[in-house]
């Protein structure tokens, strides 16, 4: 059986940390699974967690007031879901639900706050990773708002 | 000399002049695509290779390139077209009725280069509409399956509603011996695919980057956003090609409107290497 931190060390987010600091993480991690469209987490909840899809599909919704509730983005194996953890107010900005079967590995993110309090330079190496993946998203957004497939685009 | 210039003359009159082809099929793909079938009423153009072209002529109207999207090695002289109704002539050759005429000019362009993807893994990458001219080249693919390793179409809609060959696409992702990822840039939440722009496919794809050839085609910004995380991933910008768009009036690189800069698109690509085209594609207006 592989332990979390062989496991963990296979995601770009985690990949070239040393064996001190996976083990570190890891220690703040346990697998879970979700069944086809179970709520891993609500829009608004406090967010101390986050989750690294292991397989699987999380889908993001958001509850648009008069409209069909939309989902603004999915989530894959080897992705990481939430960051909410890392920036106050630690809230929740969408509600992630699993779009089929989802096996995960889900952290504690106030035992890993901890952690990089207590370890700076475990907390800048996070920090940068975890801003990696925020800037893939805001560029992927910036590409969705485009709507570069819309009526005068293609 | 001067049967030199008269032959050259003879070529561009033939090249000008539309064939008259029936419709004999018509197809609704989505809200505003449409996919024809033509048949010539008497003289056929040349076959057609797959990345290449006709101007399809709506009489009375106007003329517009529109990629040939079937399967070129089994449709024989009859021509399968993919149309978005966007403007005046689109919509009136999607307003086309089985038995009426239209005009074709071409073939134009040169093809995806099929040949240089033989023993690699072939990765296509499809935005929107640009699904349609790569097509036959998914096709030749999977009709050739042994030539290549890894086969693989990544394909990104602006919605579920939008995405073209639904049907067709759901009987390739069942295939064993190709992988195929759709996603899309809206959802609501009865939608259970992926959502999120297609580059976001190529972190999760199945290609040697080392041995791999990719096709990509969408629109321009779409284009450009993929090739760079595909030069990231390792695949060299030689063996990246992607299908260029302009507008486009003689196709045969006379008229000069759909420059590109040293090159004329309709005559020179419209399949262009990422190499030559990262430099053109930063020009601001080009």
């Amino acid at each position: 059986m592989r332990t979390l931190d062989a496991l963990i060390v296979e995601s770009p987010v985690f990949k070239g940390l040393d064996q001190e600091q996976l083990e570190l993480v890891a220690g703040c991690g346990s697998n879970v699974v979700f069944a086809a469209g179970e709520r891993l987490f609500r829009e608004g909840d406090q967010a101390d967690t986050f989750f690294l899809v292991r397989h699987g599909l999380v889908a993001l919704d958001t509850d648009v007031p008069n409209r069909e509730d939309v989902t603004v983005e999915t989530i894959g194996p080897g992705e990481i879901v939430g960051w909410s953890w890392l920036l106050e107010p630690y809230r929740w900005h969408f509600t992630g639900r699993a779009v089929e079967l989802v096996r995960a590995v889900q952290f504690d993110g106030v035992c890993l706050r901890k952690k990089c309090e207590e370890d700076p330079v475990l907390g800048y190496d996070l920090l940068s990773r975890f801003a990696q993946v925020l800037v893939n998203r805001l560029q992927a957004t910036r590409l969705q708002l485009m709507d570069v497939y819309g009526r005068g685009n293609s | 000399m001067a049967a030199a210039t008269a032959e050259t003359a003879a070529a561009v009159r033939g090249s000008m002049t539309p064939l008259s082809y029936r419709v004999v099929g018509k197809r609704r793909e989505n809200h505003d695509n449409w996919t024809l079938e033509l048949e010539p009423v008497a003289d056929a153009i040349d076959k057609i290779g797959p990345g290449q072209f006709n101007m399809l002529y709506a009489f009375g109207v106007g003329e517009v390139p529109i990629s040939t999207s079937g399967d070129v090695e089994k449709t024989g002289t009859t021509l399968v077209h993919t149309i978005r109704a966007v403007g005046s002539v689109t919509n009136a050759l999607c307003a086309a009725r089985p038995g009426d005429v239209l005009g074709v000019r071409g073939p134009f362009g040169n093809q995806w280069p099929l040949d240089a993807a033989v023993g690699k893994d072939l990765l296509i990458v499809a935005g929107g509409v640009g699904l349609a001219p790569l097509r036959p080249a998914f096709y030749h693919a999977l009709a050739h399956r042994k030539e290549f390793g890894e086969v693989t179409l990544l394909y990104g809609g602006r919605t579920p509603e939008d995405l073209l060959f639904r049907r067709e696409l759901e009987r390739w992702r069942a295939r064993l011996d190709a992988n195929v990822a759709v996603t899309v840039d809206a959802a609501t939440t009865e939608w259970s695919g992926r959502v999120g722009v297609v580059p976001k496919l190529i972190p999760s794809a199945r290609f040697d980057p080392e041995d791999t050839v990719a096709f990509v085609c969408g629109p321009e910004i779409m284009m450009r956003f993929t090739a760079l995380p595909l030069v990231d991933a390792g695949i060299p910008a030689e063996r990246i090609y992607l299908s260029m768009e302009r507008t486009m009036r003689c196709g045969i690189g006379l008229c000069g409107h759909c420059q590109c800069g040293p090159t004329i698109i309709c005559r020179d690509g419209a399949v262009y290497t990422w190499e030559y085209l990262e430099k053109w594609m930063g020009v601001p207006q080009l």
